[in-house]
């Protein structure tokens, strides 16, 4: 079952599957994927604003037969429910939130902003424990109050639009059907006036025309309205989201204080091992040399050139710490120039595609800097692959809103890896989510593998 | 000899330049930025150029940017890049211009005195002094195009040293064969990589080139 694992981020993965495991940031609050909003821009052509409400309209028409269907089901689901514990729950529980998924996405796009999925994680073993999880989460009660909810108010925004056009098409196509149906049939329009012959059926146009008027100047704001509604009951509570987004800051912030500690602790011992203890040799040669120099001018030459060789490997030494911290070309090329260089010295063909407008923030830039060459080093070691690709777009975000950093690294190998199999993809996970980003890594037994990040980010 | 130096760290610069002095060769003017070089090679146009990567005022590849820039305006223009880290990815750029006469070493090397000063001596006769640190992270590759995948184990020997800016003097000694099997090799690596046309110097420069390419 699928229903409380996260879905993957909208944009980059098009469906959940059983060996598609994720890291995230936020596990129980991510964003459903959307459509483009739907609203009609000024200056568009008419054409395309009567097509977007008749695009709206048999959505309508699907979301009142939906919202019937929503309603038995939430009768199924509440008359389980005294038999919580058994598997009729959570099997009733699947569908419910696969319903109200479609929703949010439904009503992301008409409203042009995510409307996320508010689920707690599933904890414990077991039937029993999952569906007392289940229970206890206040999402499930919402879930279930906006399937009755809906039901009504379904009717009467898509419901009443759907109305408004068919009640417009048919007093417009009145006098026909005047005129070739038999005399009894069609005589008595809006119920409380007779009319006499097709001739006089016409006067029903203008209330055709009225209706449908009506319809195209209503269809966007109860459109709207419903999804206002969706939004109102499926998104998270306020305080629900912002108990699980401190939850998550306090764990990506232990692990951050955690990672920097660990890493310095490895450059003090890089150091004192390394550089340092190089330095000592190299001064005690040369301070034996100076003794040696009038007495034994060749052992004084061979200290001489011991201590040159103690600077070239102290030297080696702060390289490959420096390496570490913050690679040159980093520094010097950006993140494309610096995988570039990457994939240039790498043992399998790597190509490089990119599409970066400018300069990233330096933490994010060298965040995916070190989880790309983890997910990198990762191929390499474990999948034996032919041909590796590494791409990464820029996607500006809405308005004052951060953009999406999104870069794939994918390879042709045999797969199988797995977010905890091992110390690399949690590394990258661990690093990615101190930014809010995420990691998914969808690698079947056999492969191909791909390994999919996403960074909020500004460029500058 | 005429060397136009940048380096903006005065204690390596001063170092420079007494080694340089050592050697009999006329530094005739020691710089510590990228605009302040592009002026010195222009007013000197020298032997040679001997640049640190890092300069200010960005304090990023700003050396070599300068370098590259000067050899678009002097076609030709003898550069050793000399730097704390080596990248693959600069050497390539550096030679992309198939001019050869260009170097890039370790700062380390400058240790090494008489290496050192061949490598300057070799770049500024227009050959080229790549350090072995760019032809050992390069070897680690699995070799794809096709023209490389050719050459024996041997000739990939006999380019790598090429690469480095020896003779085929001192690729002999290094790898106790003789001059003539060398020379041999070489002419093997020529014809396969489809440089018999060229001439000699130009040669090694453009194979150094397409190894560096891979």
């Amino acid at each position: 079952m699928t229903h409380d694992r996260r879905q993957p981020p909208a944009g980059i993965v098009g469906a959940t599957r059983e060996d598609l495991s994720t890291v995230t940031g936020s596990d129980q609050l991510s964003p459903p994927a959307g459509p483009a909003p739907a609203r009609s821009r000024p200056g568009q052509p008419a054409g395309s604003a009567v097509a977007l409400r008749l695009g709206l309209l048999g959505q309508s028409v699907l979301l009142v037969v939906a919202s019937m269907g929503g309603a038995c089901l939430a009768t199924v689901w509440i008359f389980t429910l005294p038999f919580a514990g058994t598997p009729l729950t959570l099997g009733a529980t699947a569908p419910v939130r696969w319903f109200a998924d479609r929703h949010r996405r439904w009503a992301a796009g008409r409203l042009g902003a995510p409307v996320p999925r508010p689920y707690q994680p599933a904890s414990g073993e077991g039937w029993l424990a999952r569906a007392w999880a289940v229970l206890r989460d206040p999402a499930t009660w919402r879930d279930c109050a906006w399937l009755l909810v809906n039901s009504v108010t379904s009717v009467l925004t898509c419901g009443l639009s759907a109305v408004l056009f068919l009640g417009g098409a048919f007093y417009l196509c009145y006098p026909l059907l005047v005129a070739v149906t038999p005399p009894a049939v069609f005589r008595q329009p809006l119920g409380f006036f007779q009319l006499n012959g097709t001739a006089q059926s016409f006067a029903m146009i203008p209330v055709g025309l009225v209706l449908l008027a009506i319809w195209y100047l209503t269809a966007l704001r109860l459109t709207i309205l419903n999804a206002l509604v969706i939004d109102a009951l499926l998104a998270p509570l306020k305080h629900v989201e912002l108990r699980a987004r401190v939850g998550q800051l306090a764990s990506s912030r232990a692990e951050t204080i955690d990672s920097q500690a660990r890493e310095l602790r490895r450059i003090e011992r890089d150091l004192h091992d390394g550089a340092q203890a190089r330095l000592v040799s190299l001064g005690m040669s040369l301070g034996l040399a100076e003794r040696l120099l009038a007495q034994d001018p060749q052992t004084a030459q061979r200290l001489l050139a011991e201590a040159r060789e103690s600077t070239v490997g102290a030297l080696s030494d702060l390289r490959n710490l420096v390496r570490g911290i913050h690679p040159p070309v980093l520094a010097d090329r950006g993140l494309e120039g610096a995988v570039e260089a990457l994939a240039m010295v790498n043992p399998v063909p790597t190509t490089v595609d990119f599409r970066l407008p400018g300069r990233l923030p330096p933490p994010v830039e060298s965040a995916a800097y070190f989880a790309i060459a983890e997910a990198l080093s990762n191929a390499i070691k474990h999948a034996a692959p032919r041909r590796i690709q590494i791409s990464a777009e820029f996607a500006p975000g809405p308005g004052d809103t951060a953009g999406l950093l999104s870069i794939l690294v994918s390879d042709d190998g045999h797969g199988g890896a797995r977010i905890g199999a091992g110390t690399g993809l949690s590394g990258i996970g661990r690093r990615l989510s101190a930014f809010d980003g995420t990691l998914v890594v969808d690698s079947p037994p056999g492969g191909p593998t791909s390994v999919r990040m996403q960074l909020p980010c500004e460029l500058s | 000899m005429r060397i136009v130096l940048a380096e903006d760290l005065a204690l390596l610069r001063e170092g420079l330049i007494r080694i340089f002095e050592t050697y009999g060769f006329e530094v005739v003017d020691a710089v510590g930025n990228g605009p302040a070089l592009i002026k010195a090679l222009t007013t000197h146009r020298p032997d040679i150029a001997v640049v640190d990567v890092r300069l200010p005022p960005t304090f990023t590849d700003e050396g070599l940017r300068a370098a590259i820039d000067a050899r678009r305006r002097f076609p030709g223009l003898p550069v050793l890049v000399l730097s704390q880290y080596v990248e693959p990815i600069y050497a390539r750029e550096l030679l992309s211009d198939g001019a050869g006469a260009a170097g890039y070493l370790l700062k380390d090397r400058v240790m090494d005195l008489d290496p050192f000063i061949a490598a300057v001596r070799q770049v500024a006769a227009g050959g080229t002094a790549m350090d072995p640190e760019v032809i050992a992270a390069l070897l680690t590759r699995h070799a794809a195009d096709v023209p490389l995948q050719t050459l024996t184990p041997r000739e990939h020997e006999v380019l790598a040293l090429m690469a480095e800016g020896r003779s085929n003097a001192a690729i002999a000694s290094r790898m106790f064969i003789t001059e003539k099997a060398v020379s041999k090799h070489s002419n093997n690596i020529f014809a396969k990589l489809g440089l018999e046309q060229c001439g000699e110097d130009n040669r090694r420069v453009l194979a150094v080139l397409a190894y560096l390419k891979s």
